[in-house]
């Protein structure tokens, strides 16, 4: 999916403390964060970093809380100054930037979603929205305009001269998600944005982004902790833990294949026949087999809803399509293993710690 | 002779000590003789008892300069702060009459303006002045009618005179003390080093900071009440600018700078806006305080409401003390409601978000 490359994160650490110099040197040499925090008073954020971010897609990074995620995300924009690295946005690096050219990037490039909103209380919602237009200096006249088209695509429409306190949470996040969208900028960078959120809302806020995203195909760096989100919106799915990317790649391939047991945890609570899809589990290009087909499916389709469709039999075999053309056959019983949690995840890191 | 003698004995220092005769030559007197009066002090016992423990002097300066007059004593001290004080005070006159002659003439143009004009324009605008503030127009009747009272009793010049000078100052430490709040807030360190003098600031007795000023200033000038009432009521404008700026929430603060604000639009767009009510708050206490110094001025020559409690006090003229004191706490009332009504109306305004 992902065509060229447009955020790549190189080699990146970062050390919250008094010398993160001296910090760096140890973790280099294999002090890890629970010893350089005991014995050397330094927090390791994060810690070799090395995350390519393809240009139109929607890279999720998650993990546990504390595992890094902000502090990654703040980089990008350099919220945060690492303490060694490279941040490479469309191929240059965002470190050598001065202060003068680090904010026009961050004026006309990059855009974000907080997890608390963080809309100013002293302005109405439309001039929430139309913020990054106005820091630019760009004529009221001209931004409310833009204010309000965005408003109305998440579905404020109207409600621009309330303030944010006369808004449910929801709504909030809505007014933080059209003042990224309003800024215009090809890159998005939404740290869990959608936490905050009941999970129906939640549901709803995710359906909107991917929605927009099929028309704007902007860069999207969006924050998780939840897995289904993770699955749902994922084009490269980042898993962090303890400031380092355990695994990374195609979220269904994760998911069939974590390569730790930190992953095989995580995953195990996961209701997989809604997030894996078709072509994860098909035998790409097979012939029809002899008994025939019970039906056609799209390679897209949840095996939620191939279960649904063959009523709980598990004999029948289905042709796959994408795009009007044949892919494959999917077999109703390898879909029925394909559910079952990876072996590991009975023996794994949760029977260790309970 | 001298309780303390042994000391200079044993350690070898009476001859630095010259041997005076009994310690009371020459320069001014000690402590104790200077609150008996001048009177001599009593010459010390020979014998040794066990009165004598019991009544053992501290070793203070005085107790050992009787014993050994090389050792200065406590007048002798206090007189080189004032000298030393004198000696700078020539050159601190230079520096300082001029920066501060404005302050001079503010305060005079300031009364002039109050009492030139007549009552009835200026009460009309004060109740406007009140309106726009606080929109209430029940404030309004009291505040006008407050106005009337004190009018009614020709006590309306003397708070006239009062207001002017609450008005100045007030004004300047909004003027001076936010930067220096904002300033604060910016720097740890500026923060360390600007708390101890708050605290020294505010808890200075009052008449402590008329002291100084009297020396450098002559009476006769605005500007000496008016230094006594800005550095006393300018510290809570600045130790709340300095709080509300620092509680503004650092989501906001980050997202100001993700969309790319310079520090100047942060500033003004989101900083002080969102540290307003703090702000607010600390402009009240302010004002509040002024009133309480401008009545402890008019021992000074600042003109008002103080006057005529001054009078009553070294008058005795118990009922112009007491008339004046219910005028004092009217315009107490008064400047106390405006500036609640208009935080309240601030806060309304930018109630914070509801998560
Ligand atoms: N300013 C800081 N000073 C010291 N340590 C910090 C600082 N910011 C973050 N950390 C540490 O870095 C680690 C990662 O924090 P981060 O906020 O990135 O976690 P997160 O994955 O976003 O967690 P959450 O899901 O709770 O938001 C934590 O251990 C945290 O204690
Ligand atoms: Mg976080």
């Amino acid at each position: 999916m992902s065509k060229t490359t447009r955020i790549s994160i190189r080699n990146l650490y970062k050390i919250f403390g008094a010398d993160p110099e001296r910090a760096l040197g140890l973790v280099r040499n294999g002090v890890g964060k629970a010893d350089l925090l005991k014995k050397h008073g330094h927090v390791l954020g994060l810690k070799d970093i090395n995350v390519d971010m393809g240009s139109g897609d929607i890279t999720v990074i998650m993990g546990l809380s504390g595992s890094g995620k902000s502090t990654l995300i703040r980089h990008v924009n350099r919220l945060i100054e690492p303490t060694a690295g490279e941040i490479v946005v469309d191929g240059e690096d965002v470190l050598r930037y001065d202060a003068e050219r680090l904010r026009d990037m961050r004026r006309k490039q990059m855009s974000m979603v907080f997890q608390h909103f963080a809309l100013l209380p002293h302005r109405t919602v439309r001039d929430n929205a139309g913020m990054a237009q106005a820091v630019r200096g760009i004529d009221r006249k001209d931004y409310e305009r833009d204010a309000e088209k965005w408003l109305d695509r998440v579905g404020l429409g109207g409600q621009g001269h309330q303030y944010p306190h006369q808004l449910s949470g929801g709504m909030q996040q809505r007014v933080g998600i059209a003042r990224a969208l309003t800024s215009n900028s090809p890159i998005m960078l939404m740290d869990e944005a959608f936490s905050a959120l009941d999970p129906l809302i939640r549901t709803d806020m995710q359906d909107l982004l991917l929605e927009l995203q099929g028309e704007l195909h902007k860069t999207i760096v969006f924050i998780s902790h939840d897995l289904d989100e993770a699955m749902k919106l994922a084009d490269h799915l980042v898993i962090l833990k303890d400031g380092a990317v355990v695994q990374q790649g195609e979220p269904q391939e994760i998911l069939l294949h974590p390569n730790d047991p930190y992953i095989v945890d995580f995953i195990s609570d996961i209701n997989r026949a809604r997030v894996l899809r078709v072509r994860s589990v098909m035998e790409p290009g097979a012939p029809d087999p002899e008994e025939g087909v019970a039906g056609e499916v799209d390679a897209d389709d949840t095996l939620e809803s191939v279960i649904a469709r063959s009523g709980g039999d598990t004999s029948h075999s289905f042709r796959v399509m994408q795009g009007g053309r044949r892919v494959g056959v999917l077999n109703m019983q390898k879909l029925v293993r394909a559910l079952v949690p990876t072996r590991a995840a009975e023996g794994g890191m949760r029977k260790r710690a309970t | 002779m001298a309780t303390y003698d042994f000391i200079f004995d044993s350690l070898g220092l009476r001859g630095w000590c010259g041997d005076a005769d009994d310690g009371t030559a020459g320069g001014p007197m000690t402590m104790e003789q200077l609150l008996a009066g001048g009177a001599k002090a009593q010459p010390a016992e020979e014998t040794f008892g066990l009165s004598d423990v019991w009544n053992l002097p501290f070793p203070s300066l005085d107790a050992l300069n009787a014993a050994c007059p090389s050792v200065a004593r406590t007048r002798d001290m206090t007189r080189g702060v004032e000298q030393s004080f004198l000696a700078v005070k020539d050159g601190l006159k230079v520096v300082l009459d001029p920066l501060t002659q404005p302050l001079s003439w503010l305060l005079e143009g300031a009364l002039y303006l109050f009492q030139w004009t007549p009552w009835w324009l200026m009460i009309p605008i004060l109740a406007l002045v009140v309106f726009y503030a606080s929109k209430s127009a029940r404030l309004v009747g009291f505040v006008v009618g407050a106005l009337c009272f004190l009018a009614f009793i020709d006590h309306y010049s003397f708070a006239m005179q009062t207001l002017s000078i609450i008005f100045v100052c007030a004004c300047l430490c909004v003027l001076i003390g936010v930067p220096i709040g904002i300033a604060m807030s910016r720097s740890d360190g500026l923060q360390r080093a600007m708390i101890p003098v708050l605290d020294m600031l505010q808890t200075l007795p009052t008449f402590v900071y008329l002291i100084p000023l009297i020396f450098l200033f002559s009476v006769t000038e605005p500007k000496l009440y008016g230094i006594a009432i800005i550095l006393y009521a300018i510290v809570p404008v600045i130790r709340l600018t300095d709080l509300g700026i620092r509680l503004v929430d650092k989501e906001v603060i980050e997202a100001a700078d993700a969309f790319g604000m310079t520090d100047r639009q942060k500033l003004y767009g989101v900083e002080i806006p969102l540290a307003l009510p703090n702000i607010m708050a600390g402009v009240n206490q302010t004002i509040m305080m002024s009133l309480a110094m401008v009545v402890i001025a008019s021992l000074v020559s600042a003109p008002g409401l103080g006057v005529l409690v001054l009078r009553g006090i070294r008058n005795l003229e118990l009922g112009v003390g007491l008339v004046a004191g219910l005028g004092i706490v009217l315009l107490a009332v008064i400047l106390d409601r405006v500036t609640k009504a208009a935080l309240a109306r601030v806060n309304a305004a930018s109630s914070l978000p509801r998560h």
